[in-house]
């Protein structure tokens, strides 16, 4: 009796349920891209605040800009290697940003007061869509990255220390991207719903350190994705001696 | 009902994966580029043109410490050499006076020995002279007496 209440109020949270936009022949999951929009607006009204008037001493949002720029430069600088990270330090820096405020803005805006036709707004990644196209713009990267800095010397890698890694390093490029987009999509899903089903049985108090934690998961989440998509264009681009 | 909303729905459910997936991946490309140009380039001019800035400094600050401790040494010598220049000197001049000192001794003391022989002399021919002139009257002396003696008888 009991397992079957949880079963609707689970209905209740509304589990992948979307809100469809059809343009044609294709079908967007709505939700996704409004939250996007908003969310990514938001950065970057931000941005264009912080870096309108520039100034040698920096001031306000300027230092706090300048802190993120610090922190994403460190981050490229430290995978990627001394060469190459420049190219590379927007792609990671935006994969960064745009994971830390979609994850952050779905936890802490309280969509859920939004009603839709259909579906619910949430976490941008909370969505599979959004997961698989960050992981698969990572893998395109880092054999761009590998092709480009190497050239057909890139596919050394496969072979490099023994040729019996070959077949482990032609899965590591499926798995890379399957690890990457689920662990995102599972962290964040998992966090949501975690948070959803406390603040249905217990809607007071009891959600807070649970929310706390998600906040938490989303800022790791946001650090583990552009750190590991780093890593992978560096040991694209590495030189084997 | 949940099952059917969870997986492998035709309609909807978690891993329902359609043309959101390439839009979204266009629109994080997009976003590379605006981000690129609103946030990355003219942030990263700024710290890396400060930390140039910052960076010369330093450099500057280290040459004229450098150049300071050199003009130090070189300062330190000069002060050596002065030192060792005047000691040079004072001895020098000690050196000198101590002859001249001595010159002017052993000048006085022969002045003074030839005047002293001078006199030596003068007095021995005196004495002679004397002696001389004493006989001479003796002589003298004794021619009259004789003389005196003779007529007398």
């Amino acid at each position: 009796m009991f397992f079957n209440s949880l079963l609707t109020n689970f209905a209740a949270l509304e589990v992948g349920q979307h809100l469809y936009w059809q343009i044609g022949n294709i079908r967007l999951h709505g939700q996704v891209f409004l939250t996007s929009w908003i969310l990514l607006g938001a950065l970057l009204v931000f941005i264009s605040l912080g870096t309108k008037k520039m100034e040698n001493d920096p001031k306000g949002l300027q230092n706090l800009l300048e802190f993120l720029w610090d922190y994403i430069r460190d981050l490229a600088r430290t995978q990627i290697g001394e060469k190459v990270y420049r190219d590379w330090m927007p792609f990671i820096g935006t994969l960064f940003l745009f994971v830390f405020v979609s994850n952050w803005g779905g936890a802490l805006i309280p969509w859920r007061l939004i009603k839709l036709p259909s579906g619910e707004l949430g976490a941008p990644t909370a969505d599979i869509n959004t997961t698989i196209a960050l992981a698969l713009l990572v893998s395109l990267s880092y054999f761009y990255a590998g092709l480009s800095n190497k050239g057909w010397r890139y596919f050394e890698y496969y072979v490099h220390p023994t040729p019996i890694m070959l077949p482990f390093k032609i899965l590591e490029d499926f798995t890379k991207p399957l690890s990457l987009s689920f662990r995102l999509f599972g962290n964040i899903l998992a966090d949501e719903l975690v948070v959803g089903v406390l603040v249905f049985l217990v809607p007071l108090i009891l959600p807070i350190p649970v929310m706390f934690l998600g906040l938490f998961t989303s800022a790791i989440q946001a650090l583990i994705f552009a750190t590991l998509a780093a890593y992978y264009i560096g040991e694209a681009v590495e030189e084997h001696h | 009902m949940l099952a059917f909303n969870f997986f492998g729905a035709t309609e909807g459910g978690l891993f329902d994966i359609n043309a959101t997936l390439p839009l979204m991946a266009i629109q994080v490309v997009a976003l590379t580029y605006i981000l690129n140009s609103l946030f990355f380039k003219p942030v990263g001019n700024v710290v890396e043109k400060r930390e140039k800035f910052v960076s010369n400094n330093i450099i500057e600050a280290k040459n004229k410490l450098s150049e300071v401790k050199k003009l130090e040494a070189d300062l330190l010598t000069q002060l050596q050499s002065a030192r060792t220049e005047a000691q040079r000197i004072v001895s020098e001049a000690e050196n000198e006076s101590d002859k001249l000192y001595k010159e002017a001794l052993e000048l006085a003391n022969n002045e003074a020995n030839a005047s002293k022989e001078k006199a030596r002399l003068e007095i021995e021919s005196q004495t002679l002279a004397a002696r001389d002139q004493l006989s001479k009257q003796a002589d003298d002396l004794s021619e009259l007496i004789v003389n005196r003696l003779i007529l007398e008888k």
